[in-house]
């Protein structure tokens, strides 16, 4: 009789005291969230209507989408700076199918199969050639946006189809949409993904440490390409939504959208060196940049003049906990 | 002969000189002096602006407000000109260079201050940089008929039978030359791309480093403020909207490595040449502008995989961050 010993209980996560979720960076962004919507809903009285915050939604749910699958490719390590480019190459293949008499279905599968084409060539230049993801999503972002700007030039894709416009006008249930509907969905998924799934578990472990990934047997090449995918998958379905909003398709599509996506993705959280973030905050961060934008729209805020206020959110949100940490230290 | 070869900038080199043979092979006039002087002054801009770029990535960083800082720094030096006709240029360029480092100052300070990541802090900045714009303009644009003609004219006058514009690319070439050559601040700025920590080790101070590398890249935008805006005679909040990624692109083609470390002054300006080539070959050998998008990205992708060879690691993330 040998004694074995009792297993050893591990536990799956450390037990985090209250104090650190008070502090943690989401409930940071809960506190904003909420200052924003105080502050909106006394600014206009329209605010507060179910309508008005209805329309609010449509402006972040498409770059959500994307979000969430560029918070997972951050996470790793790459970046992926095309996503608007594969929006506009997507949705200008969409129309070319509209003028050849395509359907609804027909153009819905384009539009992904397009995107999620263009991420798994992001990934193969990344992952099989070894090459720095910044460099070659700056260059897929011309090439997929000039092949889009060589087929259409100044001219501009009409004519979708009636049933096509549901996907990006349409409303499930009362004011909720079919695109904020999907954006909770995917939350939902992509959050199940990276926090309870191996997969998750392995993208967070190449984000930290790639080699010590890599000699743990994870295939570090193989889940980055998948990531590639699934940010091409995203654009390609968020150029359906916008195409199906705007009923149109011009190669200027959704230009400068990367940006607001990787402003997204930082400000939920994601840390840009890689290894840390959550999905939670992703989602926060898209409902404030929604807030902010809606509610400077009610009162007649210029666009360009909204941006100045994401890009302080962005700079103040990012170093306000430095700031913090430093005063505290008493330096 | 072999180790002359292993410099990439001889081969860009080449690659141009083969781009530029093969559109004269059709179109003769192409490779004509006068019309390649053109091909320079009009690639001047952007040369200026991947110099600039370049300090700031050879030390693991990168400066995407650039463009935005161009386009808030015209404006101004627009403006100013439409009220007060009577600045001479000399002092516009002086205080297009002065709000252009004030600008990189600011990404410098919150880089080297709270050591937030470069791509963050100017992902922020560019668009704060280009909202100032619209807030200081009211979204008006400040049209020809507004500027003096000196204000326009500077820039063209010619000088031993080159333009003005063409002789500040000059200049500016010349002054990073001396800079990452013969300058105890160039040699910095390439150890911290190498090996940050080491850099610590030898006595460079990192931070201060990067600060100034930003306030360089700031100064090089503001200055390119001024140029563009006297150059295509409109001041507006869309002014070289979207352009930071072409200056990276330049930077990229004349291979300067995005992980820092690796590039030189010859590179930057070829980079930025090979651009300049195609955009101005394209209407001569007939293909659409729209082509344009689509080629370059092409060549950026082309770029990067030469570059790559014999400079692959293990373990790369977005941009590697220097310890300070």
């Amino acid at each position: 009789m040998t004694d074995t010993p009792a297993p050893r209980h591990i536990p799956d996560r450390l037990d985090k005291p209250l104090s650190s979720a008070i502090f943690s960076w989401e409930a940071l962004l809960v506190v904003v969230a909420i200052a924003i919507f105080a502050i909106n809903s006394f600014a206009s009285p329209y605010f507060l209507d179910p309508y008005s915050l209805s329309d609010l939604t449509f402006n972040f749910t498409e770059k959500g989408l994307i979000a969430f699958a560029m918070a997972l490719l951050i996470i790793s390590g790459e970046i992926d700076l095309s996503v608007a480019a594969i929006i506009a190459l997507a949705s200008t293949m969409m129309g070319m199918a509209v003028q050849a008499g395509a359907g609804t279905p027909v153009l819905v599968l384009i539009g992904i199969v397009v995107g999620l084409g263009c991420g798994a060539f992001n990934g193969l230049l990344v992952t099989r050639l070894g090459l720095p993801s910044i460099v070659v999503t700056i260059g897929t972002m011309s090439l997929f946006r000039g092949i889009a700007f060589i087929i259409l030039g100044d001219q501009a894709y009409k004519g979708y189809p009636e049933s096509f416009a549901f996907f990006g006008q349409g409303y499930v249930w009362w004011v909720v949409s079919f695109e904020l509907v999907l954006f909770l969905i995917a939350a939902v998924v992509y959050w199940f993904l990276l926090h309870r799934t191996s997969f998750g578990r392995r993208v967070f472990a190449i984000g930290n440490n790639p080699v010590a990934a890599q000699f743990s047997g994870v295939r570090v090449g193989r889940i980055k390409f998948i990531l590639f995918c699934l940010t091409g998958l995203m654009s390609g379905i968020a150029s359906v939504l916008i195409t199906s909003r705007l009923g149109s398709t011009r190669p200027s599509i959704a230009q400068g959208y990367e940006l607001e996506v990787i402003t997204m993705v930082v400000l939920g959280g994601v840390s840009i060196l890689g290894g840390a973030g959550s999905i939670l905050g992703v989602v926060l961060a898209a409902f404030i940049m929604g807030l902010v934008t809606f509610g400077l729209g009610l009162l007649n805020v210029p666009g360009i003049v909204m941006s100045i206020f994401i890009g302080l959110l962005l700079i103040i949100v990012i170093a306000l906990p430095i700031v913090w940490r430093r005063l505290r230290g008493g330096r | 002969m072999t180790a002359f070869l292993k410099y990439r900038e001889i081969w860009l080199l080449a690659a141009i000189a083969v781009l530029i043979g093969l559109i004269s092979m059709r179109f003769p006039a192409f490779a004509d002096p006068g019309n390649l002087r053109q091909v320079f002054n009009d690639t001047s801009i952007l040369m200026i602006l991947a110099l600039g770029q370049m300090v700031v990535i050879l030390t693991r960083s990168i400066d995407l407000s650039m463009a935005s800082n161009l386009c808030f720094t015209g404006m101004v030096v627009a403006m100013l000109n439409a009220a007060h006709p009577a600045i001479p240029i000399p002092l516009l360029v002086v205080i297009a260079l002065a709000v252009g480092l004030v600008l990189g100052a600011i990404n410098g300070l919150l880089v080297w201050r709270l050591n937030i990541p470069s791509i963050v802090v100017t992902l922020g900045t560019l668009t704060i940089y280009r909202g100032a714009t619209f807030v200081i303009s009211g979204g008006a644009w400040v049209n020809a008929d507004k500027m003096s003609p000196d204000f326009i004219g500077f820039q063209r006058a010619a000088l031993l039978g080159i333009p003005v514009l063409s002789w500040i690319a000059i200049l500016v070439i010349a002054l990073f030359f001396v800079l990452m050559t013969r300058t105890a601040l160039g040699r910095s700025i390439y150890a911290i791309g190498v090996n940050p920590t080491a850099s610590v080790y030898t006595g460079i101070d990192v931070g201060r480093t990067k600060f100034i590398v930003f306030c360089i890249s700031g100064m090089i935008g503001g200055l390119a403020g001024y140029l563009w805006i006297s150059r295509y005679v409109i001041a507006s909040v869309e002014v070289a909207n979207g352009y930071e990624l072409n200056i990276i692109a330049a930077c990229v083609i004349g291979g300067i490595s995005i992980a820092g470390g690796i590039g030189s002054v010859g590179g930057a300006v070829l980079g930025a040449l090979f651009l300049g080539i195609i955009s101005n070959a394209l209407p001569v050998i007939n293909i659409s502008p729209f082509w344009q998008m689509a080629i370059s990205g092409s060549a950026i992708i082309l770029a990067v995989v030469l570059n790559a060879r014999g400079e692959r690691q293990k373990g790369r993330i977005i941009l590697r961050k220097a310890e300070a």
